[in-house]
């Protein structure tokens, strides 16, 4: 109990203190707001990790009175992934501002929204009660749209404005599930609601629910406010935006099909998002391959990737739960959640690396800066392997669970969306890669301390190792998960 | 009865403002609309909350929790709203006027 | 009788909504809206939601009203490009009518009510308004990310202003005659105000009211001192505001801790003390939320922006 304590309260703190206290203290009390938050983030997870999952009934009452939170292996994985995204945006954000000068405006606002951003993923990520993970879900967009508006440009302003939207809409979409869901049953716990007695309503009330949380994860075709929001922000909030964000919404949505209310999963349900899934995949990667931005082409890969996971619906959901296979798909989009984090939290450090050094991320501008910064460019090349799904990445251990469970499942059709993905992949991270390392030299680029190189190369290092080393995560994962299948393949 | 006429009123409200998100482009009469919406939507649960013998006082603590969340929303909005229009001189956003 | 009125009272409801959709011009919308807070929070008093009625008057109609006008006055004085008129209206009328009727059919289809029986435990919530037990002890966790959520969306105006105007004082300049009627009831009207807000407050405990509610009206007594130049708009530097403003969600987080430590539980509150220190994190909620309220309705500091 203790250690989600911290969890939850320790990123809550640090973000009170930065706003409080005079301007020379800040940023260090956000540094320790952030190493303190990360030994939080592993204690929780060594604790699930011995005795299994922790349930914490908030004011010691039990729903539906009260509210239950409850870490899992899930949620401390995700706990575990996104400190350790945080801690290295933390830094980047330290050393960009020592080398540029950020300004008071943004030297004041960007600590407390990173550490309320932070405190809003932690508590949707433990959180069992549908309100809760709406005001949760509340105060994770508003603080990102506050970090994609925080340049001040007018781009910028319009892209948080669009984002501001759709989050919006996905809100009240999720809203409108959340009154349905109350209004039948009286109660907002997911243990209660799946041992509930299924009424009319239930169907309209999940589907509302699962529109708002995909406008909110921007799967195709919601996915149009993502890469101009996810461009403009400086690059550390755009690792955060990109990497966390779409997370919190997606976990609830796997909470919602695959625990609170599995028995609402029709086959054609399932197809339609798993089908949404697969055009993400290929339109996603389509646009990548046109931009000229590397923040953009960045930025439309996120749309892609996150398609991966749906494709797990289909394989794990519904009638497909009772299956062998479905263990392994279920697994394999969390692998993908994961090791998406790292890879591309990375690649955005490694942009906002290159802008620091040549002002721009024109593809056409970044040519033979891996010369110029090795480090930067092993790093991006790296996480690239990750997000092509090569071996022996933690995006390959997604794809390989997620393959196998499609050749046993017989549905082949996701496989070759797995393939082509990889490909589409290889394609788009080709163009920028083609660049970073070609020949040409580099107009005298300005220099980017190696301390600063060295996070993203952190990042990049641990999506490989997530597929190295994927045993401990794969068990980690296992823990509290829904019982859809005793074994796996 | 009485009831039932505040919980389609409330439905009624949600219509009108989806009508007016999708029909009307100026920002401020956006944030309007997703403040209809919400309402009808709490004016919805507090009906079906009232449903029992005595009243059910979670909707309510949920609705007034859900009204602060609104007003934060529509806060940060109407600012990014003066903010667009002191740098484009329009409360549009850029590419709708004309869908591509 | 009474449906007749529901029903009078309804019609009025939905045609002031629709007016605020429809209507030409947006600062006839705003005003109606903020008519249609005021006649909707009549409809919760009709369904006994008192609190709720509290809450929709002040923060729904009252606030975001204020901040509706003072966006539509900025955008006047900046001469914003004219409205664009509505576009799609068919489909977005179907839109609305499909989506309203498929709401309308959910609720007859509802079973009976399933309503948790909270009799057993509210004498244990130590307070006898069962709105603010929810809101204080059974659903704290709620409530206190709820006050986070107004901290967080504050931040995120300020991040609105531009770097030039950083260290001026918050909001637009604003110039309020000496003499003027503004200037009148900003020394009339603050200190009736503040017993109100403060009696709000306390009473929540047992009866109507709340640390949203009466902290929304000391919001509006700070906002119309402001206006009344009885009150200077504080700059970001000020570091009374900012301690003000982290106060309530503090105050919350620690006692949730000492829950933790010194009883059963995060959040937990032991019977014995519950009622004095649901007051405690109340009034210093009450006093954050105030100081949150009335620097989001002013806005980032603006130097050059002119409103009165």
């Amino acid at each position: 109990m203790t250690p989600m304590i911290a969890l939850l309260t320790l990123p809550l703190l640090a973000a009170l203190a930065t706003i409080a206290l005079p301007r020379r203290a800040r940023a260090a009390a956000a540094g320790i707001g952030a190493g303190a938050t990360l030994l939080a983030a592993i204690w929780v997870a060594v604790v699930v990790w011995r005795t299994g999952p922790m349930d914490l009934m908030l004011g010691g009452w039990q729903p539906p009175v009260g509210i239950g939170l409850r870490a899992d292996g899930l949620s401390v994985a995700l706990g575990v992934m996104t400190a350790l995204v945080m801690s290295a945006a933390v830094l980047a954000a330290r050393f960009e501002h020592a080398t540029t000068g950020p300004g008071p405006r943004i030297a004041f606002g960007i600590w407390p929204l990173i550490l309320l951003l932070w405190a809003a993923l932690n508590a949707v990520f433990v959180s069992r009660d549908l309100f809760n993970l709406y005001v949760g879900l509340e105060l994770i967009s508003l603080s990102a749209v506050a970090l994609v508006a925080i340049s001040g440009k007018a781009q910028a302003v319009a892209a948080g404005l669009r984002y501001l939207l759709f989050a919006l809409t996905g809100s009240l979409l999720y809203l409108a599930g959340v009154v349905l869901t109350y209004s039948a049953h009286g109660m907002l716990d997911i243990d209660l609601l799946a041992a509930r007695t299924p009424v009319p309503t239930d169907a309209l009330a999940l589907g509302l629910m699962t529109a708002g949380l995909l406008a909110k994860t921007a799967l195709f075709p919601f996915h149009v406010w993502l890469p101009p929001a996810h461009a403009a922000a400086p690059a550390p909030a755009s690792a955060l935006l990109s990497a966390l964000v779409p997370k919190a919404s997606l976990l609830i949505l796997v909470r919602l099909w695959f625990e609170a209310m599995p028995d609402m999963a029709t086959a054609a349900s399932l197809l339609t998002l798993g089908g949404l899934g697969a055009l993400a995949v290929v339109w996603g990667g389509v646009l990548a391959l046109v931009q000229a931005r590397l923040k953009l082409i960045v930025a439309y890969s996120t749309v892609a990737q996150l398609g991966y996971v749906f494709l797990a619906f289909p394989l794990a959901g519904g009638a497909g739960a009772a299956q062998p296979w479905s263990a392994g798909a279920w697994t394999g989009a969390m692998f993908q959640i994961l090791s998406h984090g790292l890879a591309k939290a990375s690649m955005f450090l490694t942009a906002g690396i290159f802008i620091a050094a040549v002002g721009s991320d024109r593809l056409g501008d970044l040519r033979g800066l891996a010369r110029a910064l090795p480090m930067t460019g092993f790093a991006f090349a790296l996480s690239a392997i990750t997000l092509m799904g090569l071996p022996p990445s933690g995006g390959f251990t997604a794809k390989y669970l997620m393959m196998t469970s499609a050749f046993a499942a017989d549905q082949r059709g996701w496989a070759a969306v797995l393939v082509g993905g990889g490909l589409l992949a290889a394609a788009y991270l080709y163009r920028p890669m083609a660049a970073l390392f070609s020949a040409d030299i580099p107009a005298a680029p300005r220099a980017v301390p190696r301390r600063w190189q060295a996070v993203p190369l952190w990042l990049a290092a641990l999506a490989v190792g997530l597929g190295l080393m994927s045993a401990a995560p794969f068990d980690l994962l296992q823990i509290g998960r829904p019982d859809i299948a005793a074994e796996g393949l | 009865m009485s009831l039932s006429i505040f919980a389609l009123t409330g439905a009624a409200l949600v219509g009108i403002g989806i009508y007016g998100l999708l029909a009307q482009a100026h920002l401020l009469r956006r944030v309007i609309a997703f403040n209809l919406i919400g309402s009808g939507l709490f004016l919805f649960l507090g009906a079906a909350g009232s449903r029992g013998i005595g009243i059910d006082p979670i909707p309510q603590a949920l609705i007034i929790t859900g009204i602060v969340v609104a007003l934060s929303a529509s806060a940060l909005a109407v600012t990014l709203v003066v903010a667009l229009a002191r740098a484009t001189g329009r409360a549009t956003l850029p590419d709708e006027e004309t869908p591509r | 009788m009474s449906a007749a009125l529901d029903i009078a009272l309804c019609a009025l409801i939905l045609g002031v909504g629709l007016a605020t959709v429809v209507g030409r011009g947006v600062f006839r919308a705003v005003i109606f809206f903020i008519t249609y807070g005021l006649l909707l929070a009549i409809g919760w008093a009709r369904l006994g939601a008192i609190d709720v009625a509290l809450a929709e008057a002040a923060i729904s109609a009252g606030l975001t009203g204020a901040l509706l006008l003072a966006a539509q006055g900025r955008l006047r004085t900046m001469k914003t490009e004219a409205e664009p008129p509505a576009r799609a209206r068919l489909p977005a009328a179907l839109a609305g009518l499909s989506v309203a009727c498929v709401l309308g059919w959910a609720w007859f289809a509802l079973p009976v009510d399933q309503a948790p029986d909270l009799s057993q435990v509210l004498p244990e919530s130590g307070v006898g308004n069962p709105v603010t037990a929810v809101l204080l002890n059974f659903r704290a966790w709620d409530t206190l990310l709820e006050s986070v959520v107004l901290l967080t969306a504050l931040v995120g105006v300020w991040m609105l202003a531009q770097d030039a105007d950083w260290d001026a004082a918050l909001g637009p300049r604003f110039h309020a005659r000496p003499n003027g009627v503004l200037a009148n009831f900003g020394r009339i009207l603050p200190p009736i105000g503040l017993i109100f807000g403060v009696y709000l407050v306390w009473a929540g405990a047992d009866d109507t009211g709340g640390a949203f509610q009466g902290g929304t009206v000391l919001a509006a007594v700070i906002l119309l001192a402001m206006m009344a130049g009885a009150l200077q708009p504080p700059s970001v530097a000020h570091p009374v505001w900012r301690v003000g403003l982290v106060l309530g969600p503090l105050v919350f987080v620690l006692a949730g801790i000492a829950g933790a430590l010194l009883s059963d539980g995060f959040l937990t509150l032991p019977l014995t003390i519950a009622k004095p220190a649901i007051l405690t994190i109340e009034a210093a909620l009450s006093l954050s939320i105030a100081a949150t309220l009335a620097l989001l309705v002013i806005g980032p500091p603006d130097d050059q922006g002119q409103d009165a």
